[in-house]
């Protein structure tokens, strides 16, 4: 998501980061690309109007800091009228004193409120909670049994009364208290904000269980009418946080930046994916920095642990740090990789990736060749390529469809990768932390939860891809 | 691109991601223990209230009219509907009707189009066009500008939105429908087939949606509601096997018309797109033919519908659109842009959640909601 905001942002503010001085000029250019960029990303007119207006009064009158190029500031001060915007520090779940926590799920058809509420019921029992699911949309055909269904892989009992949404939700929450149960998630029909009489229903519904917290479910593809929905259901109901969905999509989900500023809600969770799983917390800082380009390596690492499978990953790791990574593994690694989907997305979400390669138009059948060239290796030759001489070499292009000289090339390139990571690796427990603050944090937490037991590896290795990829445009062996 | 540089950029990509696993466990680890607090909210409250007090007042009126209208037909109760949607910009509307042509006008324009969905891109494009017809012709006042502007949209909705339900002989028509998730497909199928029961076809509905949960179970009242006949396979079945045993089992039941529903995807989700471009060629196959391919759109949607219609044509070689829930208070502009740039014409609007709240889509009433008319 926020793909090509992410591309506008970094074109503009990059034109800025070069100057010396900023004139009046500079900023109105910039604030107006930022404008459309915005636009673009379906926030709503009226907080990109906002938004733009304080942007531009703090750049003008922004007093000129010492350490920092006017370009600096002007990027510092859309990060942190974004994150502003964004909800500024993740939302937290405390827990009601007096048993259950009640949470009731509100918001239009088809923005996933039966889902979200059976992933949210999943995350509730990942924190060690009891929860107790209600069918309260009597409205859609199958909703009911789709909730039921859901409820069922995550073994959580859900409840239900066929009279009413008003009595499930009611006999909902006594049955609640007589099971013990300590937390409550009530799913309701989805409503048009101009369907007054559904609107007055889910107000019964919310008087009645008295939720703790009461949760907007919005699709991150909805356009400028986000706005007129939060603000009536906050109106109604008065919201606490919004559950964002479809967050794996390519929408730019500008609607979560309109209705945090509108409502003065956070996004609480986020929605990534068709599992269960696919759910956790929101994080404003997360989405500010890739939005601003800065890239998103957490929701990379997400991305990966879909896909690799851990003790494998591990172990190649390992050997590649110990320079005993073969072409086999390189094989491996490359096929997931590729799992992972489109290759420029993931690069995307690289930080510290020049323009050129994330622009670069990478060409697949490229990498079909590398894997071709392998995998006409020998099991010997895949170990050491070292024993590759020119005959192998023929033999190795001939066995692929490629030229001598792209197998040696390939060959060279894998040695020089070996080699270098191996310092890298080296290099890895006494690296310099440059890296924004947020990163600097990690790592620190990350020493103190590992432990300086014997496995030291992964614990230097985290910091490895930051330093890599800033490696990247300097060419790397040498480094 | 030159290899070097791919298989370096590879290499560390590889190298990055192996590590990953780690790094988030640590992180996650962090996470749990250290509670962040929630801030109180607190912000901009006062800027939404005027706003709100105009939009619930407005509904109060809009809904009973709606309740005395209950029998309305379809055009009517396309422009019943609608015009709750409308009175949310009839403020800037006046603004316009009241303006002399100056700059501020186009900005006006500009905002109102914005604000209807249609998007930036589009949107640019339509007022410089409009600018330049204005100022060719010498016209003066507001709203000659709007009838304008009106008229040169309506210009460029001009596609075919007939839809076809006869297949060559010894075939059985199919329609598939399309899109991402919670637009409404099923909904939309159920409607549809009210539609054509009621005009004595024998319609046979295809539960190809098999992996979200009681898809099947959801569309199977719909054909009880709307007498239509129903093939569903088990959870988590091929889709393309359901609606190719849809197809058999119409052909043999002499069935008129088979409408094949399928799991909602998203368009960036290039596995789940390739098994829909499969499912089209085998429901293509003897002896059905798939004679539509509806992409469903909500009117909710923002600019990314256009990339959705982008991939959904791509893949599956779409041939009209459904716009639904078209009866809140979202206009639904994208389609504009979608027919526009992608000429893909909106066949169909959903408008409620009744068997027979889904009417033809007619561009009139479309591009007058879309400005209102006070």
């Amino acid at each position: 998501m926020f793909q090509s905001l992410t591309d506008r942002f970094d074109g503009i503010l990059n034109r800025l980061r070069g100057k010396g001085r900023l004139t009046e000029d500079d900023i109105s250019e910039a604030t107006r690309e930022i404008r459309l960029a915005l636009l673009e990303a379906d926030v709503h007119l009226n907080v990109v109007q906002g938004f733009i207006e304080r942007t531009r009064e703090r750049c003008l009158s922004a007093d000129v800091s010492e350490s920092l190029t006017p370009g600096q500031q002007v990027v510092k001060i859309v990060n942190e009228e974004l994150t502003e915007i964004l909800g500024g520090e993740s939302f937290q779940v405390t827990y009601s004193s007096k048993s259950p926590t009640v949470v009731l799920m509100a918001g239009l058809q088809g923005s996933g409120k039966t889902t979200s509420s059976a992933k949210l019921a999943r995350w509730f029992k990942s924190q060690g909670r009891n929860p107790l699911l209600v069918a309260a949309d009597l409205q859609r055909p199958a909703a009911v049994d789709q909730l039921q269904t859901l409820a069922k892989q995550i073994d959580v009992p859900v409840f239900t009364a066929p009279e009413g949404a008003l009595e499930a939700a009611r006999d909902g929450l006594f049955e609640a208290k007589q099971t013990g149960r300590d937390v409550l998630i009530v799913d309701t029909a989805g409503r048009l904000t101009v369907d007054n009489a559904l609107m007055d229903e889910i107000a019964g519904i919310s008087d009645a269980v008295e939720p703790d917290y009461t949760f907007l479910v919005v699709d991150a593809m909805t356009g400028q009418d986000a706005v007129n929905t939060a603000e009536v259901f906050h109106a109604t109901l008065e919201l606490d946080a919004v559950i964002l969905t479809k967050l794996d999509g390519d929408a730019r989900g500008g609607a979560a930046l309109s209705v945090k500023e509108v409502v003065g809600r956070p996004v609480a969770f986020a929605s990534t994916g068709e599992k269960l799983q696919d759910f956790d917390q929101f994080h404003p800082d997360r989405m500010a920095e890739r939005i601003l380009g800065m890239g998103d390596v957490l929701t990379l690492i997400e991305k990966a642990e879909e896909v690799f499978e851990q003790e494998a990953a591990e172990a190649a790791t390992q050997r590649l740090l110990e320079g005993t990574f073969t072409l086999d593994d390189f094989v491996d690694q490359l096929r997931q990789v590729r799992q992972m989907g489109d290759l420029s997305s993931i690069v995307s979400m690289m930080p510290g990736v020049p323009k050129e390669v994330k622009d670069a138009d990478v060409d697949e059948r490229e990498i079909d060749r590398v894997e071709a060239i392998v995998l006409s290796m020998t099991p010997e030759e895949r170990i050491n390529p070292d024993v590759v001489d020119g005959s192998r070499r023929a033999r190795i292009a001939k066995g692929s469809g490629t030229t001598p000289t792209q197998v040696s090339n390939l060959l060279k390139q894998f040695k020089e990768m070996r080699k270098a990571m191996k310092g890298l690796a080296g290099l890895g427990s006494k690296s310099k932390g440059r890296k924004s603050k947020t990163k600097k944090g990690k790592k620190g937490k990350k020493n103190s939860t590992r432990g300086g037991n014997s496995r030291v590896q992964p614990k230097e290795t985290a910091k490895i891809p930051k330093l890599d990829i800033d490696d990247l445009d300097l060419t790397l062996p040498g480094r | 691109m030159n290899t070097p540089l791919l298989i370096v950029i590879f290499v560390l990509l590889m190298f990055a991601l192996a590590l990953l696993p780690w790094a988030h466990r640590s992180w996650s680890e962090r996470e749990g223990r250290v509670g962040l607090k929630q801030s109180p909210p607190n912000h901009d409250e006062g800027l939404s209230r005027p706003d709100l007090e105009k939009l619930e007042s407005s509904d109060d009126s809009l809904h009973s009219e709606v309740q005395d209208q209950q029998s309305a037909s379809g055009t009517e109760l396309l422009r019943t509907r609608i015009s709750k949607a409308r009175d949310l910009v009839s403020n800037r509307l006046k603004d316009i009707r009241g303006d002399s042509v100056d700059l501020q006008i186009w900005e006006k324009i500009e905002e109102l189009l914005i604000l209807a969905d249609v998007g930036v891109h589009t949107t640019m494009e339509i007022v410089t066009r409009l600018r330049t017809t204005v100022e060719e012709q010498g016209v003066s006042e507001g709203t000659m500008v709007l009838d304008q502007l009106k008229s040169q949209m309506l210009s460029e909705l001009s596609g075919n939105r007939a839809l076809r339900t006869v297949a060559p002989k010894g075939r059985v028509p199919i329609w598939l429908f399309v899109g991402v998730n919670g637009v409404g497909k099923t909904t939309s199928i159920g409607k549809v087939s009210r539609r054509y029961t009621d005009e004595g076809l024998k319609v046979l509905l295809a539960a190809g949606d098999t992996f979200r949960a009681a898809a099947a179970e959801q569309l199977e009242q719909w054909a009880a509601a709307s007498d239509a006949e129903l093939v569903r396979g088990s959870e988590g079945a091929d889709p393309s096997s359901v609606i190719y045993d849809a197809s058999e089992a119409a052909s043999a039941r002499e069935v008129d018309l088979v409408l094949a529903d399928t799991a909602g995807r998203l368009h960036n989700k290039v596995n789940l797109m390739e098994e829909l471009a499969k499912v089209r060629r085998v429901a293509d196959r003897e002896p059905g033919e798939v004679c539509e391919v509806l992409l469903v759109i909500d009117a909710t949607t923002g600019q990314n519908g256009l990339s959705q219609a982008r991939e959904f044509a791509d893949a599956v070689n779409v041939t009209g659109v459904v716009l639904t829930k078209l009866d809140g208070s979202a206009k639904g502009g994208i389609v504009f842009a979608i027919e526009k740039e992608l000429g893909l014409p909106v066949k169909l609007v959903g408008l409620g959640e009744g068997d027979r709240d889904l009417v033809d889509f007619d561009p009139d009433l479309f591009v007058e909601a879309l400005f209102g008319n006070e």
